[in-house]
């Protein structure tokens, strides 16, 4: 159909077109009517005297211009879009060969039949012209030939020319399929606008046809039809009859609920506690009120108090916290005018918060203490009333190159011995402070002692495995040779039995510094002890595996025995009873009381602390005093019980040293801390009245060194004066 | 040896608690309905004694309930209404499944509701328990009537929410209550006295709101369902206790006033009334057309045990009070429009003063800008064009100041363009030792009657209060550390004289006069006593040690945040006057 009807065409429009240059180019044709009769539009392909190319047919100029479907047989259609390039159509020539084709087309009616199919020239399709850009052609016919480019001369200036002397450039249209160009005739220009004031293309089409009412108000004698009424027209429905026994019995099972009347009194409110009566009140079960939310302070004031926003560190440190640490859970912030303060953005988290603590947070009722924290200090004697004690530190012994382990008063209170790691001893005098001898021992001393006994002036001093008794001969002269009597007591010694002590006489150097006796122990010797009278000392040998920890030697006899049979633990020191037959030994958590005479363990103590480091028996004997490692000092009364009475944590650091006085009732503490602490301890003869036990006095003089601070400490034998050691290799007297 | 043995957690604190898992199976309810029961009822979990009994022998963390508490609920005739509801909703669903129009529409009209009316009286057997527990409830209503119309929650409820608290503020208005109020930058809190108790509530600043996803709008529904019933009933109540009307009616009077204009304006017919509540402009009627309060001079019974003081005390108190519900009355305010209205109106007409606004800005102004006898008009603006003499154009915080301080004021500090003095909060009491900011002191010399003094003068007294101050914190210093610093000296002394001893022979014997020390016997008795102190301190028992440590470190951080405070103003003041002096030169 369509190569019919080209051929036709084709033969027309040589005769017309005298001025095509190009042969090459197809010129194609296409008429197109909606109907018959009227020729709304009249297509003709006419190109313009300069366009050496020929139209394309309408469709496809559409397909290509608009992208859509390729449905665009329809003027209508193409024309309802409201695009002037859109329906272009032929270009428009003279009336005469208007009138012409009009002649040939009632020749040929059914050459243009085919309104229903596209007529397309350019077989490309529907698709982007551009894609040809860049070929010669621009598509290919319906042979399959290709369509070529018309060769375009018109520059901008010519367009420039055309627009201003062609008096249809404005109806002139450019195709884009094939690249020619067609000028509207009045009637298409005519439809164009028609189309876009939405009216109908055809002009003759009457929109408001009067209609025909089959069915109207008006009642008619006969009726519309004559067929008569049907049979079930006149029988009860059997459908309905179900529907209605299901309604019937779905009301009377109860499923199906008469309409409930409209419920209002929601909203409506009224006297609610118009009759309180107390009954409920009385029954009301336990109940705790929430806590109300605290009240805001000056910081959450849009304009506070300069002092109440945060510097750069807090806000830094606020932004670091995480927000369950925060103290504040916003920002202060300063407006300088109220209208410039922002709605707060966490506020109805913060409303939701407060829901979630009222419904899920567990309720506890906490009684608060509501105390004076003065009422809360024991009411204690006052240090005043307790005097006398040592308040000042009054004396420095200097001498000593390293630390003093160990002190010790002569029992005349004249004479002060220590102990150092340098490996002497030195004796001082009290009052002066002066040393009146060194002894060069040749170990770290780790006990000094001085026979408790004031007949005698003897020492002894523990060192390395040996255990020396040296005679410093600072005494009258019948105090000197009763001790050395003593010492020469009994010469036969006695081959030592199981002990495995040896007993020696020193010799020539050692003879000239005083020294007299030599205890030699198979183990390091940690502590050596006298007993009140004098005669007996007790040296401590620290050793978790065997039994031969602790060493009884008498001196008279020179003898030396050990009292224990078995090992209960590491010792750590002991001690005499100063009046009974009583033998004092602390292992590291407890202390055993022995009973000397009967040979059995009368008590053991328990010290409740973790390793005991110094112990100390009160004059009487009814007391006794552990300090230990974990900085506690215990106190223990006899009669009372096998707890102790009091632990004192006076102290931040272990305590190396605790001493009773002879005669005062004070006992002091040493600590490695650096201080000394004397408390006040009265014993009561008393059963029934406890001790009192008053701390008096801080003693702080000594420099830590080495972490360590004092190291022991003791009591003068009659004044109410102190002595301690320290690591800083001082001992100071505190008076 | 006789008797069975005695089993574990059968008897004992173990008996009384439940989990929360089994209160539900035992209530036979899904966990959204139990959390909506124990809202509505009040029900909280207990935090037993000792947790690892309760929770037989584990220690995992669990929220136990009292066993009485969930006995309670199992009789609570609102369980059988959630049931029902859920059994509607299963119905609704199956009929919208099967399409079946006619039947969801019969279901919706039967629609099960409860009411929570017995529950509040259950809850709050006694009226001023409500009252004692209505802080919440009002925080709540007036937020969720700030929440737009549409999406979070039904629009009834907002409109009851607004409805309530618009009654509420008539109500403070009309027994002129208010006592507080502070603009705070999360809203703006206020204090009333309602039947001697003190209610606090917060009211967010007039912003739409930035709905957060992580809160959970369900519950927050349930609390205002129950709030929104308790808080009608509050008000009823109050309404009554004052013989006005309730539901709430204007007067006659402001009713004929407001009617003048074109109601159109601003609302649709139906929302008029309450808009015109909500203007808080006009007066309530009364059920008995009282004339002007009685003023029933109450007399005086001197309560057995209290002397005289705290009488004349308790009387200025009163006085003090009466003086500030008159705080505004016969003064007149213009509120521009750039001013929270709402906020405004209602704390000035609780004091007794007039208030008005532009026409356009809501319903229910009584005068124009043009009004000569306007005597304050609020702007919160740098200028404005047109001033009138006749009036002080001052900024909104002078109202809120003035309440606060129970007295007018005086308004140069406030006027437009001035920087505004520090706004204070109401609710801080200071007690001896807490930071007090110097512009609270000032305000408390103005309630004492005490006229300002020139600013160089109050300078140079703060100085000296700083001053004063400091030297304080110094003796505390010295208290804690002056013995040790002597014990010192004197070692200092010991050791050069020791080592001078001991070096003794090549040095030059020299004699220096020496100082004669004075000593100071307050000082040394001072010493003594902190000694004294510190040693009874040492034989403190434990468990009191640590009690007196922990309160002692209570009272320190609070010595040492004050003084933080203190040293912070007086660096920001010192940057202050530098910059003035600087400005100066």
């Amino acid at each position: 159909m369509d190569d019919r009807r080209g051929n036709v065409q084709s033969s027309e429009q040589k005769e017309e077109m005298k001025k095509v240059q190009e042969k090459t180019t197809k010129r194609r044709n296409k008429e197109k009517e909606e109907l018959g009769d009227e020729q709304i539009l009249n297509l003709n392909n006419e190109p313009p005297e300069e366009d050496e190319d020929l139209s394309d047919s309408e469709d496809s100029v559409y397909s290509g211009l608009e992208d859509s479907g390729s449905d665009s047989e329809e003027d209508e259609e193409d024309g309802s879009d409201g695009d002037v390039t859109v329906d272009s159509e032929q270009t428009h020539q003279a009336e005469e060969k208007k009138n012409m084709t009009e002649v040939k087309r009632k020749d040929d009616e059914y050459e243009h039949d085919s309104s229903d199919e596209e007529d397309i020239r350019n077989t490309v399709g529907n698709i982007p012209m551009e894609w040809y850009r860049d070929f010669p052609h621009i598509g290919y016919d319906l042979d399959g030939k290709k369509i070529y480019k018309p060769i375009r001369n018109k520059d901008e200036l010519d367009d420039f020319l055309d627009k201003m002397e062609n008096p249809d450039y404005w109806r002139t249209v450019h195709d884009n399929q094939t690249g020619s160009v067609i000028v509207l005739s009045d009637e298409q220009v005519e439809l164009v606008n028609r189309l876009q004031r939405g009216q109908f293309g055809d002009i003759n089409f009457n929109e408001y046809q009067p209609s025909v009412e089959y069915f109207s108000s008006d009642v008619m004698i006969h009726p519309v039809t004559n067929r008569p009424e049907d049979k079930r027209s006149f029988i009860p429905s059997l459908v309905e009859k179900e529907k209605v026994s299901k309604l019937v019995h779905a009301i009377k099972m109860g499923w199906i609920k008469p309409r409930r009347v409209e419920d209002n009194s929601r909203g409506t409110f009224y006297d609610l506690w118009a009759s309180e009566d107390s009954s409920i009140l009385s029954k009301h079960r336990m109940h705790l009120p929430a806590p109300k939310i605290p009240l805001p302070g000056h910081n959450e004031s849009y304009n506070p108090p300069p002092e109440y926003l945060f510097t750069d560190e807090e806000r830094a440190l606020w932004e670091q916290q995480d927000p369950s640490d925060r103290k504040l859970p916003y920002v202060p912030m300063k407006f300088s005018s109220l209208r410039q303060v922002p709605a707060f953005p966490r506020f109805i988290h913060e409303r939701f918060e407060r829901c979630l603590d009222l419904y899920l947070c567990p309720r506890q009722r906490k009684m608060r203490v509501n105390v004076n924290p003065e009422d809360l200090i024991p009411k204690l004697p006052k240090p005043k009333d307790l005097q006398p004690f040592p308040t000042v530190q009054s004396l420095v012994y200097r001498g000593h190159s390293s630390l003093i382990r160990s002190i010790s008063v002569s029992p005349s209170g004249q004479w002060l011995a220590s102990g150092s790691d340098d490996g002497t001893v030195r004796i001082w005098e009290v009052c002066s402070s002066r040393c009146m001898k060194t002894i060069q021992v040749g170990g770290a001393v780790k006990t000094v002692t001085w026979n408790p006994n004031p007949a005698v002036c003897l020492l002894a001093v523990a060192l390395n495995s040996v255990v020396l008794i040296l005679s410093p001969a600072l005494a009258d002269r019948q105090v000197v040779s009763s001790s050395e009597r003593l010492l020469l007591g009994d010469q036969e010694a006695e081959a030592a039995e199981d002990t495995g002590a040896v007993w020696s006489e020193a010799e020539g150097e050692e003879l000239n510094q005083g020294i007299r006796l030599k205890v030699h122990h198979p183990k390091a010797v940690h502590q050596v002890v006298w007993h009140a009278k004098g005669d007996y000392l007790a040296s401590v040998m620290p050793d978790n595996s065997s039994h031969l920890q602790v060493l009884i030697h008498q001196l008279s006899r020179r003898r030396s025995q050990n009292p224990f049979r078995r090992n209960k633990g590491l010792v750590q020191c002991v001690s005499f009873h100063p009046v009974r037959p009583y033998f004092f030994v602390a292992t590291q958590r407890s202390v055993r009381i022995y009973n000397l005479v009967k040979q059995e363990m009368t008590k053991k103590l328990q010290a409740n602390s973790k390793w005991i480091s110094s112990m100390a028996v009160h004059p009487g004997g009814d007391h006794v005093i552990c300090g230990s490692y974990d900085c506690r000092l215990s106190w223990f009364d006899l009669d009372l019980s096998t707890k102790p009475y009091k632990m004192l944590r006076h102290h931040k650091k272990a305590v190396r040293g605790v001493a009773y006085h002879r005669v005062y009732p004070l006992f002091a503490s040493a600590s490695d801390d650096g201080s000394v602490i004397v408390c006040h301890g009265t014993v009561y003869n008393d059963l029934l009245q406890n001790p009192l036990i008053v701390p008096v006095k801080v003693l702080r003089g000594h420099v830590m060194t080495h972490d360590l601070g004092v190291l022991d400490v003791t009591f003068h034998p009659t004044q109410p004066w102190v002595f301690s050691s320290g690591a800083d290799n001082t001992i100071r007297l505190f008076t | 040896m006789g008797g069975l043995q005695k089993k574990k957690f059968e008897r004992g604190s173990a008996t009384n608690y439940i989990t929360r898992n089994k209160a539900r199976k035992k209530l036979q309810l899904s966990l959204p309905d139990f959390r909506r029961l124990c809202i509505l009822k009040g029900i909280y979990p207990h935090e037993p004694k000792h947790k690892k009994k309760v929770n037989k022998g584990s220690t995992a963390q669990r929220t136990f309930y009292m066993l009485k508490d969930i006995r309670f609920l199992m009789h609570e005739p609102i369980v059988g209404k959630f049931r029902d509801y859920k059994v509607f909703v299963r119905k609704l669903k199956k009929a919208y499944g099967k399409t079946e129009w006619s039947a969801v529409e019969r279901l919706r009209e039967n629609k099960p509701t409860y009411k929570l009316d017995h529950i509040i009286k259950e809850r709050y057997p006694a009226f001023i328990d409500a009252l004692r527990d209505i802080d919440d409830a009002l925080c709540m209503c007036f937020l969720f009537s700030t929440f737009a119309r549409t999406g979070k929650c039904h629009v009834q409820t907002i409109q009851l929410c607004r409805r309530l608290t618009v009654e509420w503020m008539n109500f403070v208005i009309a027994s002129r209550g208010l006592r507080k109020v502070f603009l705070s930058i999360k809203g703006i809190y206020y204090q009333a006295e309602v039947m001697g108790q003190l209610i606090t509530w917060l009211v967010p600043y007039q912003f739409a709101h930035d709905h957060p996803t992580d809160v959970d709008y369900r519950v927050m529904a349930t609390f205002t369902e129950l709030y929104t019933t308790l808080l009608g009933f509050v008000n009823f109540r109050l309404y009554h206790s004052l013989n006005l009307l309730y539901p709430p009616k204007l007067d006659g009077k402001a009713m004929s006033e407001l009617k003048e204009e074109d109601e159109d304006d601003y609302a649709m017919n139906s929302e008029c009334y309450l808009e015109k509540l909500s203007a808080l402009s006009a007066s309530l009627s009364r059920v008995v057309s009282a004339t002007e309060e009685e003023d029933a001079e109450l007399d005086q019974f001197p309560v057995e045990g209290e002397d005289t003081e705290k009488m004349e005390a308790r009387e200025r108190e009163q006085k003090q009070q009466e003086a500030q519900k008159k705080l505004f009355e016969g003064l007149k305010f213009y509120l521009n429009r750039e001013v929270p209205r709402e906020s405004l109106a209602f704390v000035i007409r609780c004091f007794g003063g007039e208030v008005s606004w532009d026409k356009s800005v809501c319903i229910g102004s009584k005068y124009e800008v043009t009004d000569e006898t306007i005597t304050h008009h609020i702007v919160d603006r740098p200028n404005v064009d047109k001033q009138y003499i006749n009036r002080y154009y001052i900024q909104p915080q002078w109202v809120y100041d003035c309440v606060n301080a129970k007295i007018r004021l005086p308004v140069e500090d406030y006027f437009l363009g001035v920087t505004l003095p520090p706004h204070l909060s109401p609710f801080v009491e200071e007690k001896e030792g807490d930071y007090v900011p110097p512009e609270k002191l000032k305000i408390m010399a103005l309630q004492r009657g005490e006229k300002p003094a020139n600013e160089q003068e109050e300078d140079e007294e703060e100085e000296e209060d700083d001053d004063e101050d400091d030297e304080e914190e110094e003796e505390e210093e010295e208290d804690d550390g002056g013995n040790d610093e002597e014990e010192e000296t004197e070692e200092q002394n010991l050791k050069t004289m020791q080592e001078q001893s001991s070096q003794g022979k090549s040095l030059q014997v020299k004699v220096t006069p020496g100082k004669v020390t004075v000593e100071n016997k307050a000082r040394l008795e001072q010493e003594e006593k902190a000694e004294e102190k510190r040693l009874a301190i040492m034989m403190m028992k434990r468990k009191e040690k640590y009690l007196f440590d922990k309160i002692m470190f209570g009272k320190k951080r609070k010595i040492r945040e004050a003084n933080k405070l203190a040293a912070k103003r007086k660096a920001h003041d010192d940057a202050e006057k530098s910059k003035k002096k600087k400005a100066r030169k």
